[in-house]
């Protein structure tokens, strides 16, 4: 398992979870765990996904999911998760 | 598995709080280029830092990227070049063409300094130590990356006053013959005690002798990081509270730079060397360690109390630090630039800070009297004075303290001096016009202080 970490910021419109689940699949990358709130029309995501399996290059994926944020008017991020688990975790 | 809000907790330290990887700096030696001749010297330097530091930027972009951190800078220490032209150089302008060389190394390969023009003369100078320090002056003015450092002092050696004298005088040249500019020279020199083999910031960074052929070394940077703590969770708690909140937050910090120095190691096929934990500050707004101190309960920096401030900031992120690496080593403390930090110019133009009281945090602190301009009339003597009692504090207490002083000519107290980017721009401070001729003009060296005699 490769892991990383997406989050996803910003006003909440409808499709959010559907677009980003449907171009992950495409790539191959399996969802592990998602958890999301929305709090006043403030929408936040993390989603714990497994790359392991994808074609593509890491970065390229972190570059499509960032436009594909910018075109949905949200920030997305997508970290590999080293840096969350080295941080929180002895 | 991660939660939400740790990986919220992350990003915004990224996002907000201005936590980077401040440098992953390649360290390589030098030692095998070393020839008879300038030029095969020259271009045996050349080819050894293009060959192995040629994947150095783009490694760094690419960790960035994939782990969402900024990587500001990637850097090259060197081995310091007195003993790698100790065979060749016959006069100052053939050091200088070295400097040269690295100069033009460093822009071919994108990194923006380059470490390591540089003397470790802690006992007694030879000819080429000698050379090459008296060749600073035209390095620092004809080159543009080049960052020089000389170490006068340790607490086994003692303090070479000879070089310390010399440093004095080396200093105001610098500071002349970049005049124009500022005297901005003397932002890229730095004279050490105690400099340790590994330090990965610059400008005092230099591939000691010690170390292997090459290695990865990393400085984090966190210190909006630790003042968004403070200030959301620790206004007036107990020092037990508040130093637990430092620590932790530190390990936080120092977790990133450690897992960014395995990757660039292993990208670049060296052996990972240490992480300097140093709480870094930048000009950038929120990026100070003069604001940690404030939230700690100081007006100012330089207010009664603000040595245990430092002391206890100091030591809470080694603590915090040292858990979270592997390998700890370079500086690893906190760094009081004054003109890298807007708290600390702040605090100067309000009267608050004083040469003084820097040289009293420098004996808690992991740096020394850093990025200090001060008038360009002031004389050598004194500018050496400056760096015996730089060097005395470090003999004695064990430590690395260091002096980044910069003369700036035609400029006095109350003026300010721009050097720009991560050097920023400092006012002028105020040095005692009391002198010390008689004692600077002094030969020999201090002994080395009794308690280095361990065995």
């Amino acid at each position: 398992m490769k892991k990383a970490i997406i989050t996803v910021v910003g006003k909440d419109t409808v499709g959010i979870i559907a677009k980003t689940s449907t171009y992950l699949a495409k790539n191959s990358i399996n969802i592990l765990d998602i958890s999301q709130t929305v709090v006043q029309d403030y929408f936040n995501m993390m989603m714990i996904v497994d790359y392991a399996k994808t074609r593509r290059h890491f970065e390229d994926i972190a570059a499509d999911l960032a436009e594909l944020g910018l075109s949905l008017g949200l920030k997305i991020r997508c970290q590999k998760s080293e840096i969350f688990e080295r941080m929180h975790r002895v | 598995m991660i939660t939400k809000s740790e990986a919220i907790e992350t990003n915004r330290m990224i996002l907000e709080e201005n936590l980077d990887v401040r440098t992953i700096t390649m360290g390589v030696s030098l030692l095998d280029c070393a020839d008879s001749s300038v030029k095969k010297t020259c271009d045996n330097v050349y080819a050894k830092l293009v060959r192995l530091a040629g994947n150095l930027v783009k490694t760094g972009d690419d960790i960035g990227r994939e782990f969402g951190i900024p990587v500001v800078n990637k850097r090259i220490a060197v081995t310091p070049i007195s003993l790698v032209g100790a065979a060749c150089c016959r006069k100052t302008a053939d050091f200088v063409r070295l400097a040269k060389t690295l100069d033009r190394a460093a822009k071919r390969l994108g990194v923006n300094f380059i470490g390591g023009y540089s003397a470790v003369v802690s006992k007694g100078m030879t000819p080429a130590d000698e050379l090459l320090i008296r060749s600073i002056p035209d390095a620092m003015a004809t080159t543009e990356r080049v960052c020089s450092s000389v170490n006068v002092g340790s607490t086994k050696t003692g303090i070479d006053m000879d070089a310390v004298r010399l440093m004095g005088e080396i200093v105001k040249k610098t500071a002349a013959k970049t005049a124009s500019r500022d005297s901005i020279g003397c932002a890229k020199l730095v004279v050490l005690c105690n400099a340790p083999d590994d330090n990965p910031f610059m400008a005092g960074a230099f591939h000691g002798v010690t170390e292997g052929d090459a290695v990865i070394n990393v400085g984090v940077s966190g210190p909006g990081v630790v003042n968004h703590v403070l200030a959301n969770s620790c206004r007036g708690v107990s020092f037990e509270v508040l130093c637990e909140t430092i620590k932790r937050t530190a390990f936080k910090i120092t977790r990133v730079g450690q897992l960014v120095a395995q990757e660039a190691a292993k990208r670049l096929g060296l052996p990972f060397g240490i992480v300097d934990l140093s709480l870094a500050p930048t000009p950038a707004v929120g990026d100070s360690v003069a604001d940690i101190l404030k939230e700690i309960g100081l007006e100012h920096p330089g207010a009664p109390g603000t040595t245990a401030a430092l002391a206890l900031l100091n030591d809470q992120v080694k603590k915090g630090g040292v858990m979270a690496s592997s390998y700890v080593g370079g500086l690893s403390g906190a760094f009081i630039p004054v003109s890298e930090d807007q708290g600390m110019i702040d605090a100067v133009n309000a009267g608050a800070l004083t040469i003084e009281k820097l040289e009293a945090m420098t004996c808690v602190c992991s740096v020394g009297l850093d990025m200090i301009a001060v008038p360009g009339d002031t004389p050598a003597s004194s500018i050496a004075g400056i760096i015996a009692d730089e060097a005395a504090i470090g003999m004695v207490n064990q430590k690395t303290t260091a002096v980044r002083i910069i003369p700036v000519a035609g400029k006095k107290v109350g003026d300010t001096v721009e050097f720009g980017g991560l050097l920023g721009h400092a006012p002028v401070m105020k040095v005692s016009k009391f002198s010390c001729d008689a004692m600077i003009a002094r030969k020999g060296r201090i002994p080395a202080p009794i308690h280095s005699f361990k065995n």
